[in-house]
């Protein structure tokens, strides 16, 4: 099987204050194939946010192995980590996270800013992402003005513009009504079928995971179930 | 990341915060200002001290009748009588470094005229010595060669004295008596003023020294020989020049002191100098320390922006952005505040050194070594206190950054 991300007896301790230490995994193994779409659920506290923030290089495992499009990533330094975060995956966060008083244009820009890819075809390939996610009109908009759907849309944009292998979603409806969320949804469905993008998705909704076509249930830093 | 562009992003995140930008920028400006209007009022000072000086004489050299051994008894300055006429003209064969002489004998004596009469000194000389001196003259004419040779009767007043004994009349014409002997006045001296040790230089009567010599006194040596050098660099050499020609007239064997002094007024105007810089990097320094002091204010300012925008770090990092360039960012934010400061101290410490001259009266050399010292200055405060919150920001956790509210 051609693994896209393959995690390998991964563990990830936090020491609070040097004194306690908190458990955070405890030996998850999981493989993912390329354009795989992937719903990682479980409580709060289960560890998937800390495996989310692994796989999106955010975070080095303490012990265990990493590999994404079979580049090991566990012992990377800050810059090569930035490097991968840039050229391989795409964040889709909960509160959408652009830059405020930033026009839509400009936040979808900052990826391919950090690209060096020149200011002409910077943003040219903004205005097409924000165009896929149907916000051409409103692209000169400061994110600020937008509604939490549209923001949400710009992320996604934002994520995608550098055509990135992996799109890492966090709970990427938690803040919006069930109409907006499915909107969104559908994009995020699109451009896993569409452009076969890998997506790991968190969530702990039940019909928001119902768009992956694989679940995995986390609990207590263990994967309990892979369906 | 083009450096142009986070040029713009900086300026951007400067501008979304005027009023705090303006008083974080605040510091670096005063800072700049006083350094640019110390150093400029210090150099001010020194171009106008050394005015002063030059008014005295330019380039000038003074020998006077010195002490006299004899016998082990040593006599003070100027109570001997070796110094005579023809060193004068042997300096000004002799001395080739030397550009002007003129042999000087003074007096005090009353100059009457009518039914006013005034004392003063009378000082007698030749027509050089208003070339040494830089004098020139308000009314009439100086006297020539010609009225030295014949020890003529004619005398040019100077202002003061013209003002106590004429009133607002114009002299130039009249006859005035020193000791019962009648001169004709042919000339009025400008105002010199005073000199820098407070002595009023108008206050005297310039006659030929022969006639000074013969008909005033009674002497034939000289009170003093006023010389100029060819140059201000060749000041020391023509004291030397003057000094070995004179102890060889004087027959001064080797090993004994001289019977007389070289004096110059480069010493006076070195020394002048010397004090004018030691105040000029006195107050720089202090000024550099509000530069300083402004520096901090940045560093502030900064961190409290490093600390506001976490999040926007942290959105930054995680699309990509590597410690180097939030690093980059931040820094060029600090030097961008400090340079902007610097630019407007410059404006404002020229404009201040300008109304400063204005009413001192003084000359305003714009010093661009201070200007550019103080950009440099103020680039470099920006780098060094920009340094730690750019790489507290840069050094960032991305996933605390991002969580963060």
């Amino acid at each position: 099987m051609n693994s896209f991300i393959r995690a390998d007896e991964l563990h990830k301790i936090y020491s609070l204050d040097g004194h306690a230490e908190v458990y955070a995994l405890r030996g998850v193994s999981l493989t993912v194939s390329q354009g795989e779409f992937v719903a990682i659920m479980g409580p709060s506290g289960s560890g998937k946010s800390t495996f989310m923030n692994l796989i999106g290089c955010l975070d080095t495992p303490t012990r265990g192995t990493l590999s994404i499009e079979g580049t090991e990533v566990s012992s990377l330094s800050p810059n090569q980590l930035a490097e991968i975060r840039n050229k391989k995956i795409g964040f889709v966060f909960q509160n959408f996270n652009l830059l405020p008083r930033t026009s839509a244009l400009e936040n979808v820009e900052l990826p391919l800013i950090y690209n060096r890819v020149p200011a002409a075809q910077r943003r040219q390939r903004s205005a097409q992402a924000l165009e896929r996610v149907g916000l051409k009109e409103r692209m000169n908009n400061l994110s600020n003005q937008l509604s939490g759907g549209e923001q949400q849309r710009v992320a996604i944009a934002r994520a995608m513009v550098n055509n990135p292998a992996l799109i890492l979603a966090d709970e990427p409806t938690g803040n919006l009504d069930t109409t907006t969320s499915i909107e969104i949804m559908n994009i995020v469905k699109e451009l896993n079928e569409a452009s076969g993008i890998t997506i790991i998705l968190v969530t702990h909704e039940q019909d928001i995971a119902k768009y992956a076509k694989r679940q995995v249930h986390f609990r207590d830093g263990n994967i309990i179930r892979d369906e | 990341m083009e450096l142009l562009f986070t040029i713009r992003v900086a300026l951007r995140a400067i501008m979304r915060n005027k009023l705090r930008s303006l008083l974080t920028v605040l510091g670096v400006v005063i800072g700049v200002c006083a350094v640019i209007t110390m150093v400029n009022i210090g150099s001010g000072a020194q171009i106008s001290i050394e005015k002063a000086i030059s008014g005295l004489g330019t380039n000038m050299l003074i020998v006077i009748p010195g002490s006299m051994t004899k016998g082990g008894m040593r006599t003070g300055f100027g109570t001997v009588t070796t110094l005579i006429d023809e060193d004068a003209q042997a300096i000004r064969d002799e001395c080739p470094t030397v550009q002007l002489v003129s042999p000087v004998v003074s007096t005090a004596a009353q100059v009457v005229f009518q039914n006013q009469n005034w004392g003063t000194s009378i000082m007698g000389t030749d027509p050089e010595f208003q070339r040494i001196k830089n004098w020139s003259l308000a009314r009439g004419e100086f006297f020539t060669m010609q009225d030295v040779k014949a020890a003529t009767k004619v005398c040019v007043l100077g202002k003061s004295v013209a003002e106590k004994l004429f009133g607002t009349q114009n002299p130039v014409g009249q006859i005035v008596r020193v000791k019962r002997i009648p001169f004709r006045v042919i000339g009025l001296l400008t105002e010199k003023g005073q000199t820098t040790f407070g002595q009023d230089q108008d206050d005297t009567v310039v006659i030929p020294y022969t006639t000074a010599q013969k008909r005033l006194m009674g002497i034939t040596y000289l009170s003093m020989i006023m010389a100029s050098a060819v140059s201000n660099e060749r000041i020391p050499d023509a004291q030397d020049q003057i000094t070995t020609l004179l102890r060889q007239r004087h027959h001064i064997p080797k090993g004994e002191d001289d019977d007389f002094t070289v004096r110059n007024l480069a010493d006076l105007t070195a020394t002048f100098t010397i004090i004018t810089g030691i105040l000029t990097l006195l107050l720089g320094s202090i000024a550099s320390i509000s530069l300083v002091v402004g520096g901090i204010g940045i560093m502030n300012i900064m961190l409290v922006s490093v600390t506001e925008r976490t999040r926007e770090i942290g959105i930054r990092m995680s699309v990509g952005a590597k410690p180097g360039d939030i690093l980059l960012q931040f820094l060029l934010e600090a030097v961008l505040l400090s340079l902007i400061g610097g630019g407007v101290g410059i404006v404002l410490g020229i404009g201040l050194t300008s109304i400063i001259a204005y009413f001192a009266d003084w000359p305003t050399p714009i010093s661009f070594v201070a200007i550019l010292v103080s950009s440099l200055f103020a680039a470099v405060v920006g780098i060094f206190f920009g340094l730690y919150p750019a790489r507290k920001a840069s050094r960032m956790n991305p996933i605390e950054a991002l969580r963060y509210e």
